[in-house]
């Protein structure tokens, strides 16, 4: 067992997690192929979603293959940035909005 | 930037590029990548042999008036390796008695600054051949004297090849040096003011994309289509096909590949992406490459790196068409370059 909790080399035996459970590991693959393919959204579109969800959740892994893989559909590095601001801002937001409920409470207790 | 042989970079010498491609950095072993050999042996391809001789590509001269980061052909202003008026009418020559060769293929450097360019391309239309010039587009605007050049090309039924490396100025600058982007723009609206790229038209115009970095090409079709409605839209340029071309580890890549750092992580990712489908349709199997000085290769690859053909019919005063569909093709470890993913050839992918 490593001493620690992500290997970078870990992101390429992805596919290895079958080795426990296959038949479940197939149809994510499967699924997960298709979401990705052409669609009413381009490859290249989904890939710049998927870059900016990774930051959102915090997934090491997924920063490292869709950093590569929206520059390589062509996404600039203004734009990948730009979309890791909407990521974190819908972040940010989700936290700051839930202030509503906290003023709600106050008030309702508050003399 | 000089070019590497000027600059009397260790990597202008094509004998040490291969250490490296089959020894690793440092020659030392220490990246283990399955021998391409192996892999052709695997797919029951080795060794690998021609399938037929259709494509006559003729590589007129080194000088360019561009020296971008990627060039496996290490070309710029300061190359003056050109092929002669002598040599040229050899490949005439040959191709006047060799029906086969369908096509010939004219690159360089920018084959344009050769002073027998229009002389050479006139000669061949006679022999009723299919030319392909590959055309850096910004050779139209170095000077007043190829500002004539899309004319030219109409003229004798040119198909026009061009590096747009992508349709963004920051891309294309990166790799191709400052200004290169609102050149080629300016030098593809010239050619589709003549009538080259149009819907329907039979001027053909290609585009040819290769990655800005250490990257494969992602899928062509879909490229070809973000390519056709940016261009449209933002310049008014129409073409008709993209050709998405990986970079292979020679020379100038490879220099690039190695000062960043990347280079075994690259060629790993080629060596993984190896597809049978596109070995089986590499371009060399119907191709011969001519250098300036009349040798003859496989490829305009094993051309950089001086693997001669392996056979008697190694410069065109020997050649002969016989040794030549007989002979077995020079692989070594930068094919993983044309065989990885959808594959790739001066014609793009391959499947």
């Amino acid at each position: 067992m490593v001493n620690h909790y992500y290997n970078a080399e870990d992101l390429g035996k992805f596919g290895n997690i079958s080795e426990f459970q296959k038949p479940l590991a197939d149809k994510f693959f499967a699924w997960y192929s298709e979401v990705f393919a052409e669609g009413n959204l381009s490859a290249r579109e989904k890939s710049l979603i998927a870059l900016a969800v990774a930051h959102a959740v915090q997934c090491p892994y997924c920063i490292d293959a869709y950093s590569s893989d929206a520059f390589e559909k062509g996404w600039s590095e203004g734009q990948m940035m730009e979309a890791v601001h909407v990521a974190s801002a819908i972040k940010g937001g989700a936290a700051l909005v839930h202030g509503v409920q906290m003023m709600n409470k106050v008030k309702g207790i508050a003399m | 930037m000089k070019s590497l042989k000027a600059q009397h970079h260790l990597l202008a010498d094509a004998h040490e590029q291969i250490e490296i491609l089959e020894h690793g950095i440092d020659h030392n072993e220490t990246l283990k990548l399955i021998p391409f050999q192996q892999k052709l042996e695997s797919s029951a391809l080795y060794p690998l042999t021609p399938t037929a001789l259709e494509i006559f590509q003729v590589n007129v001269g080194k000088m360019c008036n561009q020296v971008c980061k990627h060039c496996h052909v290490d070309a710029g202003p300061d190359r003056k390796e050109i092929m002669t008026r002598e040599t040229m009418q050899q490949c005439l020559d040959i191709l006047a008695v060799n029906a086969s060769f369908k096509t010939v293929d004219i690159t360089g450097g920018a084959p344009e600054l050769n002073p027998d360019f229009r002389w050479f391309i006139k000669e061949i239309k006679k022999l009723d051949k299919h030319i392909i010039v590959r055309c850096n587009l910004t050779i139209i605007l170095a000077n007043k004297k190829y500002n004539d050049l899309p004319e030219f090309f109409r003229e004798h039924h040119i198909e026009v090849v061009s590096s747009l490396p992508f349709y963004s100025k920051d891309r294309t600058d990166r790799q191709r040096g400052d200004g290169v982007f609102e050149d080629s723009i300016k030098a593809l609206q010239m050619l589709n003011a003549v009538g080259y790229g149009m819907e329907g038209s039979e001027l053909k115009l290609n585009l040819v994309y290769n990655p800005a970095g250490a990257f494969l090409p992602p899928s062509q079709i879909s490229l070809e289509s973000e390519f056709k409605q940016a261009l449209k839209k933002d310049f008014g340029i129409s073409f008709h096909s993209l050709f998405a071309i990986t970079n292979l580890p020679i020379s100038r890549f490879l220099d690039y590949l190695l000062k960043s750092g990347n280079y075994e992580r690259y060629m790993e990712k080629l060596t993984a992406a190896y597809n049978p489908a596109a070995a089986a349709n590499v371009m060399c199997r119907n191709t011969l490459s001519i250098s300036w000085d009349g040798f003859i290769y496989d490829c305009d690859f094993n051309q950089m790196l001086d693997l001669k053909v392996d056979c008697t019919s190694k410069h065109i005063s020997q050649f002969s068409k016989d040794v030549l569909i007989h002979r077995n093709i020079v692989v070594n470890q930068h094919c993983y370059g044309c065989t990885a993913g959808a594959g790739s050839s001066c014609g793009g992918a391959v499947i």
